[in-house]
């Protein structure tokens, strides 16, 4: 795999950015008047490896979603790449992968034609010219999906589908990489597969941004964790987040699920 | 037919705009008219099987080409809402010109009306963050409730009318309604041209094309919009009833048989295209309705491609054995 033959652009591109990729100041928000998150600071820098934990309801997809741009704060401010993250428009710097997309399940599309859509901010109205074609291809042997190129999305495996997913971000030349929880449904073994690449893909420059369940995948992979129950309640290196009783403090009886699943 | 108000607006710029098609209609009236002879068709020598071929190949095109992009996001329920809307705009229409005495197309009300309430339907679902089938069932039944009242008012005469709108009618596609759904033909396919990467990529996955910088919520107003010109457009031969068949069932066939979208595309015009000519010429011969023709014959396509697309499948699970595995792995 050839994570670094993309990332020579992005790490220029990264370099360029002095503004850290993602800012919230004193954010508040909620979609009633009970706030889902509140009194949240984060600033997350070029090429950081972060990932955002938290029990069910904790406000992890919304915290997500405010970093994004797609819902204002209520309070506080929220940028992203040094704009106002709801003002935000070069979409092609941001690659967003889900547990899966909201299309039905029966949607014939195959994962050329998915990865082909992170050419689209580049693209606009227009038709994908032979260079952009040579960058899906490109995205695609990255993530190690040539082979499933002219398959329906809906005919792989869990695995095989967040591989394509990451490489539609690639192909958007995206310099920040956003996952919710993205290995639920994928198997064991895929899943250490799909870490190795995000691991690899962080090492040639990309920020990834992860919000998990899995603690496991946390503790080994990412460098930093945001363990997030309304509020932070920790911010920190990976090794001292182990340490620390925050877990205890945010998920309540649910802290020994690390014990059980390291 | 009474000028009255109306008459700016049939001798105005929008006459301008819609005389290329008219000279349209009659070259492809001379074209078809030639082709009957050349054939012995008896039915392609009436003028008004010119018009209803005409306006049948472009429902076989555009219908669903807007509905694969409604279908997979299930939202196939909207077409079927939006022309009961387009009902009781035709009522408004007819209304309109019996207690005013307008000239005016009772189609172009029901456009107008139909594409309010899409606009109306998808405002609901922004504020509340969802399609639901409780607010499509509510515009559903007062769309129809408002022009079986309208149309209720005014009895009599009018009300003998209205079958033609409710099941749709052949013989009655006139100069000015096939002129109405070759605008509208323009207008769906100049706009799905333009933005087929921007619904593809809504189509596909919501949230991950806001982030890309799509305004979701604008290509959904524009989605239902286009919705609502598409189901109004073919109200004339499918009727009320039946139209939202011809969004639904081609794209469901083609989903059955095509192994990527851009193919599921044009699969589903070809099956649409097929139901919409056999349709026509069997219910000219067996004196049936066309609408219902169209959609039994698009059904039993359909059906053909289930199987056809179930056979496909286990030769592709014969030849990649692996492939049984990969799919027994995946939970959701």
């Amino acid at each position: 795999m050839s994570a670094q033959k993309t990332s020579t652009a992005e790490r220029t591109r990264a370099a360029s950015t002095t503004a850290s990729v993602i800012e919230l100041s004193d954010v508040e928000f909620g979609y009633t008047s009970t706030p889902v998150v509140e009194d949240i600071s984060i600033q997350i820098d070029p090429g950081e490896y972060v990932a955002v934990v938290g029990p069910n309801g904790s406000g992890k997809s919304t915290l997500m979603r405010l970093m994004l741009g797609l819902v204002r704060p209520d309070d506080g401010v929220a940028t992203l790449f040094g704009e106002p993250a709801h003002k935000f428009d070069d979409g092609s710097r941001i690659g967003y992968v889900a547990q899966h997309a909201s299309a039905s399940k029966e949607m014939p599309i195959t994962v050329r034609e998915v990865v082909k859509m992170g050419r689209f901010p580049h693209v606009g109205y227009g038709r994908l010219s032979s260079e952009d074609w040579a960058i899906v291809d490109g995205a695609l042997d990255t993530v190690g999906m040539t082979a499933f190129a002219d398959r329906r999305v809906t005919q792989l495996s869990g695995g095989q589908r967040q591989r394509a997913f990451i490489a539609r971000a690639l192909a958007s030349e995206a310099d920040l990489l956003v996952l919710d929880e993205p290995t639920v449904g994928v198997d064991i073994e895929s899943v250490g597969a799909f870490y190795e690449l995000l691991d690899s893909l962080n090492r040639g420059g990309i920020t990834v941004l992860l919000i998990e369940h899995d603690l496991s995948a946390v503790t080994e992979h990412a460098e930093r964790v945001i363990c997030l129950n309304r509020e932070v309640y920790f911010d920190g290196p990976t090794g001292k987040f182990v340490e620390s009783d925050a877990l205890a403090r945010a998920f309540g009886t649910a802290a020994n699920l690390l014990g059980e699943s390291r | 037919m009474s000028r009255g108000l109306v008459t700016p607006l049939q001798t105005g710029p929008l006459e301008l705009l819609l005389a290329p098609l008219y000279w349209f209609l009659q070259l492809w009236s001379g074209f078809v008219y030639w082709i009957g002879q050349m054939t012995g068709f008896e039915l392609l020598q009436y003028g008004f099987m010119h018009r209803a071929i005409l306006v049948g190949l472009c429902i076989g095109v555009m219908a669903p080409l807007i509905g694969t992009f409604l279908v997979h996001r299930q939202l196939a329920l909207i077409g079927d809402a939006l022309a009961h809307t387009g009902f009781a705009g035709v009522a408004v229409g007819l209304f309109l010109n019996a207690v005013l005495d307008l000239g005016v197309s009772p189609y172009l009300t029901a456009v107008v009306v139909a594409m309010i309430a899409a606009l109306f339907i998808e405002l609901i679902s922004e504020a509340t963050d969802a399609y639901n089938d409780v607010s499509m069932a509510i515009v559903l039944s007062t769309g129809f409730a408002l022009g079986t009242t309208l149309i209720s008012i005014n009895a009599g005469g009018l009300a003998v009318g209205v079958n033609q709108f409710l099941f749709g009618n052949l013989a009655t596609v006139s100069q000015d309604s096939a002129a109405i759904l070759l605008a509208l033909f323009v207008i769906v396919i100049g706009v799905v041209g333009l933005t087929r990467n921007q619904l593809l990529y809504v189509t596909f996955d919501e949230t991950a094309a806001a982030v890309s910088g799509i305004s979701v919520s604008w290509y959904n107003r524009i989605m239902v919009m286009l919705t609502a010109m598409v189901v109004v457009g073919a109200m004339q031969i499918m009727g009320v009833i039946l139209v939202a068949a011809m969004l639904v069932v081609p794209v469901a066939g083609a989903s059955q048989v095509s192994r990527s979208f851009n193919e599921s595309l044009l699969v589903s015009v070809v099956l649409a295209e097929l139901a919409v000519i056999l349709g026509i010429a069997v219910s000219y011969y067996a004196e049936a309705t066309a609408g219902g023709v169209i959609v039994l014959i698009a059904v039993t396509v359909y059906s053909l491609a289930v199987v056809v697309g179930k056979l496909q499948s286990r030769l592709v699970a014969d030849s990649n054995p692996e492939m049984g595995s990969i799919e027994a792995g995946e939970i959701d």
